[in-house]
Parts: C-alpha cells; structure tokens; sequence
C-alpha cells in the first residue's frame, strides 16, 4: 500500500511553560491520503492552525513525528519541506510583480529562466490571470490576490498544499465562486490539499475527508456524510448543522434495543446507536430533517408546536416534548408536503430507528 | 477663495510664517554675508560685494594677483565625503542587524529595545566624546582590554585618526540608522518572512529578496539621517580627530573664529548645503517615484 501524503502520529505543541502553558495541540493522529482534499474544521482556538503550521514546519511540534509519504519531517526548516501554504492573508511580496511572485519558488529551487516563464504562463492560466503578470499585487483585488497565491503555491508542484482559511477575506458570492475554484484546481493538479476552515458548510461542500476539532484534539475524522449523519460526539453534532439531543436510558440492549427517554417515551435502536449496555445513560442526537411530525395521538413522542418558521424551501417547527426539551423539525416545501400547524397545537413527532445517532459523551 | 478656506488658511499661516522666516532669513543671511568682502578683524563689509569667498573654494590669489589651483579645502571636503560614508557604512552594518533583531522581538520588549537604544542621547554629546578618548587613547581601557586578551601588546595608535573620528560618529548616529530601518521592518507581515521559507528560500535569500528589499526605504532614510550630520559634524572629529583630520565643520568654526574670514565660511556652509541637497534629490528620485499604492 502507498504510503499516506501525511502521517501525524501523537502531536502535541504546548505554547509558553508552567502555569501559563496552553496545550496547542494534544496528541493529535491523522492520515491523510494522497490526492485527497482534507480539511481540519473547527472553532477559532481549536487547534487547526497550529496543526497545519506544524505540517508546514514553521512550528515544531513539543512531542510527536509527521510524516510525508513515509519519510519523518522533523526538524526539517519549511525550505525543504515539499510543501507549500496559502496564507490567510496571502502573504503575496509586495515588491514583486504577480509573475515574480508566481516565479519565486522556481527561482528557488534553481529552475532555469525559460521554464520558470512558461510555468508562470500556466499557473496564469490555471488561475485564469492571464495578462496580470506584470501587475504588483497592491493592484489587484482580494479574489484576484487570492488566485495569485494559489499560482504561487502551486507554481513549484508541492506534494502537499496547505490552505489556512484562505477564503475567511473574501465577500460570499466569491467565497462560493472559489470553493469551486479550488476544488476544481485540486481535481486538475492531483495535489493533497489541507485545508483549515471554521466554515463547516465550506468543509461539507469542498472535502473528501475532514476532522473535527476542538481544544487541540481530533473528535472525529471521516467523509462529510459520514460526519454529517453520523457524528459521534455531542460536540461535532452541534458544530456541524442543527441537531436535537434527547437524554435517555438504554432498556433492552442488542437487537431491538429501545431507549426510555426522559421526556417519557421509548424510541427503538438499531444496531449501531443499540449497542450499549441495558441501564446506560446515554445521549442521542436527531438531525431536524429526519423527524416526522404526525397527527396527536399517534405512535411517537407527543409534543406541543411553539414557533414556526417559514424559510422558502423548507419550514422549521420548534417545539417542546411532554418534559419541556426542545426539538425542531425541519420539513421539505415540497407541493402539498407543507403542514398547516399552528403554535400551541398538539402533535406527535415520529423519529425512525436509521434517524438515532447515539453520541459518545 | 472660500471662506472656510480662507479661515484655514489664517490658521495655518502663522506656522508657515514662523518656519519660513527661521528658514528663509538665516539662509539669506548667510548667502549675503558669503558675497561681502571679510573685514580686516573679523566680520565683513557690508557694502563691498565680491565673489572671493567662492573662487578661494578652489584657488589661491598669487602675489601677482594670478590664480593658482589650491586643493587643499577640496581635500578636506573629500574628507569629510569619505569619512560619512564610512560612518554610514559602519552604522548600517550595526544598525540593519539591530534593527531585524528588534522587529522580531515581542510587542512588549520591542519598545524597551527602542528605550534603550535612545538612550546614549539623553547624555551630552561632549560627555559621550570625552568617554571615547578614554576608551581609545594610548594606555586606555580598549588597549588594556586587548593586551589582557593577549591580542597585542602595541600601543593602540587610533586616538586622532580619522578612524577614532569614524567610530565616534557612528556610535553617536547610529540611533538615527537604526530607527528607520526598524520602522519599515517593524511594519513588515511576518507572514512574508514565513512565505518566503515556505517557498524555499534559506535564511540568507530570504533576507536578500524579500526582507532588504522591503526594509530599502527604511535602509536609504538611515544612510541620510547618518550622512548628512556626519558631513557637517564638528565636535566629534574636534575631540577624537584632534584637529589633525579637519573636517568640513571644524573648517567652517575656523573661518568664523580663528582665520576670522566669515565670507568664506559661509561659501563653505553653502557648499556643504549643495551636497546635502544633492543626497537628498538622490534619494527622493530613487525610493519616492515608486508609486504610492494603497
């Protein structure tokens, strides 16, 4: 088996010493396979950062190795790392023309003149600035800056490309515009993107795999879907969409376990969100789009609708079970799917065994 | 004119008014006095115009009233051109170290870094020379040192050389070198020093394509804020040089006091102003054409 384009096995990075010492980073392991985009989400203070600094090697780590494709990078200064960043805020030289900066780890690697010309016609190309190569970057506009440091980047065919929030600057419409921008270049030039972001839409839409993280640890590593219908910990459910936690008791456990709510009632398990043992606490999690609400009176969990919320292509009904927990429902505008409920109205929210997620903490 | 312009512009004129005529008239003086005929003891004629002052620049008056090419103050001047940019040169070896290692400190040591090194300025120029004689005289405390050090046993020999001058000018501007080139450095992204490494320049390229580019302007400043205080200095090439390596300002003291010849002196003031005008155009026309990009 090839070896992954990353390995981090046992990282930590404390900052400062004794009583003032913040623990950074603690005992994070990855892999992150070649040609994928990997993004590490999660909070301002999480630890992201600091991780992909550590990668990029302009920090180095208090304990624990990465790994390039098998080879150990510690101690290695960023120069001899293959790998390259996007800055957050660019970075781009400002005394250098766009094509300089785009040349500039060519130049520094020994590349000849000609073939360092023609890579910086491509990287314009890629980046679709044709004609900007003599620009200096204060002339540019921040989406165009931004492309600039992508070409620059990649200019030297790094083996892994390091993006911390790239896109945190730029206005909406063009942070959409370049998510797609960036997936596409990842597509095209096969390089291992890692990206850092607190935008967990951005993460769902651009990565193939990310990790959740949270005070300097990894909570869960997995494909979007993976992360978004099955989130293990209380933390990445709440941090990525919306979702209702329900505390309950498990009473049967294994196959047709059931789960005694506090709120009163039961809900069965399936395999997975079951295997627990009979009498454990535990939480579950809901995602609003996967409940049903039906008529009072039947099969389910009885509740009261509080507010309703009309937003275009779906509605959300916040309502309140028998014990006073919240729970929203989210349902699809579809034609004639749209419930006519008002607030304070009695009804029965149905929730399938596949829709349950038991949560580790 | 408006009149709100007109009120801002009563507001502004007695600034403009005060520095104009604090500039503008002891120049005008000086320029008057350089084309008057010297008094026989001193001072001038104030009603005998010549342009001797300027022709004794470069030439004797023989006896036969023929003029003979004198180098003599051109030499003195080329003196004093050599041993600024010296100094210059010597301060900007000092001063770019200094001032990198201060712009990567933290935010908190950084202003007591500046603190200090304004501090030799807080003590009189006079008592900072002084210092200097005793540290590079014969038997001083730097031939000590380096006879304890077993590096020689010579008698030091740099007291009254134009290099004992050179190093009491650098040590006395090197603030002024310093300063500068910290506030373009300071101003600098850090994230451009990381870009820089990131793409795989070493230390030494990183410093020569992206830190002293950026740090040019703030490199030019320093030279000029050295060089030209240099040029015109007096007390620092009085005590260290001893009068035996005469500098343009020790010349110009002397026509005002001993050689009682003020025309003169005032011919060589304007003389030094011209060159420093000239640094000054250098300079402007090199780092201010650039445009300005917000």
């Amino acid at each position: 088996m090839q070896a992954p384009a990353i390995e981090a096995r046992g990282l930590s990075k404390t900052f400062g010493a004794g009583q003032d010492a913040v623990h950074a980073l603690d005992d994070v392991s990855l892999t992150i396979r070649e040609n994928e985009f990997f993004t590490l989400l999660g909070p301002s203070g999480c630890g992201k950062t600091t991780l992909l600094r550590l990668i990029g090697g302009f920090e180095q780590p208090s304990a624990g190795d990465v790994f390039l494709r098998g080879q150990p990078l510690t101690g290695l200064p960023p120069f001899k790392r293959p790998i390259n960043t996007v800055f957050q805020s660019y970075a781009l030289f400002p005394h250098l023309t766009v094509g300089q900066n785009i040349a500039f780890g060519l130049e520094m690697l020994g590349r000849p003149k000609e073939e360092r010309a023609a890579r910086v016609e491509q990287m314009l190309a890629l980046v679709k600035l044709q004609g900007y190569a003599n620009r200096k970057p204060a002339q540019l506009s921040g989406g165009q800056q931004q492309r600039v440091a992508l070409a620059r980047a990649l200019a030297s065919q790094p083996k892994v490309l390091l993006l911390d929030e790239p896109l945190s600057a730029l206005d909406l419409k063009l942070r959409k515009e370049m998510q797609i921008e960036l997936k596409r270049l990842q597509t095209e030039t096969g390089i291992t993107f890692v990206f850092v972001t607190h935008d967990q839409e951005e993460a769902l839409t651009m990565s193939d795999r990310l990790a959740v993280m949270e005070a300097g640890q990894i909570l869960q590593i997995g494909s979007p879907t993976e992360i978004y219908e099955h989130p293990q910990r209380r933390f990445v459910a709440d941090f990525i969409g919306e979702t209702n936690f329900l505390e309950a008791r498990i009473e049967a456990a294994g196959s047709g376990a059931v789960a005694r709510l506090a709120c009163g009632g039961a809900l069965a398990l399936n395999g997975h969100a079951g295997a627990a043992a009979s009498g454990e606490p535990v939480t579950l999690a809901v995602r609003p789009e996967r409940a049903v609400i039906a008529a009072a009176g039947a099969e389910g969990l009885p509740a009261k609708v509080g507010a309703v919320v009309y937003l275009g292509t779906d509605t959300t009904y916040h309502l309140t079970l028998a014990d006073g927990t919240p729970f929203v429902v989210r349902t699809q505008n579809s034609a004639g799917a749209r419930l006519d409920l008002a607030s304070g109205a009695a009804v029965t929210v149905q929730i399938a065994p596949a829709a349950i997620q038991r949560l580790a903490d | 004119m408006t009149a709100a312009s007109r009120k801002r512009f009563l507001q502004i004129a007695p600034a403009v008014a005060i520095i104009a005529f604090f500039m503008l008239a002891p120049l005008g003086l000086m320029a008057y006095v350089s084309l008057l005929q010297k008094g026989v003891n001193g001072g001038v004629v104030w009603d005998q115009h010549t342009t001797e002052a300027y022709v004794n620049f470069i030439f004797e008056r023989d006896l036969d009233d023929s003029l003979v090419l004198n180098i003599d103050y051109l030499r003195i001047f080329a003196r004093s051109f050599g041993l600024s940019l010296l100094t210059a040169v010597l301060a900007l070896a000092i001063g770019f170290p200094t001032a990198l290692y201060m712009a990567m400190q933290p935010e908190g040591r950084r202003n007591l870094l500046i603190f200090l090194v304004t501090i030799p300025f807080w003590t009189n120029l006079l008592v900072r020379n002084y210092a200097w004689i005793l540290l590079l005289r014969n038997g001083g405390l730097v031939e000590n040192l380096l006879r304890w050090l077993g590096v020689s046993d010579q008698p030091l020999g740099v007291m009254y050389t134009p290099i004992a001058v050179s190093i009491g000018l650098t040590y006395s501007y090197l603030p002024f070198m310093v300063l500068p080139i910290y506030a373009s450095l300071e101003k600098m992204d850090s994230r451009l020093i990381e870009a820089a490494f990131d793409l795989g320049a070493d230390r030494r390229r990183a410093l020569t394509r992206v830190i002293l580019p950026l740090a040019m302007p703030g490199i030019a400043a320093g030279c000029i804020l050295v060089f030209v205080p240099a040029l015109g200095a007096y007390v620092t090439p009085e005590l260290l040089g001893g009068g035996k390596s005469m500098m343009i300002g020790n010349l110009i003291q002397g026509q005002f006091g001993a050689a009682r010849n003020w025309p003169f002196g005032a011919a060589l003031a304007f003389a030094l102003l011209a060159i420093v005008l000239l640094a000054m155009m250098v300079y402007l026309l090199r780092f201010r054409r650039a445009p300005a990009v917000p």
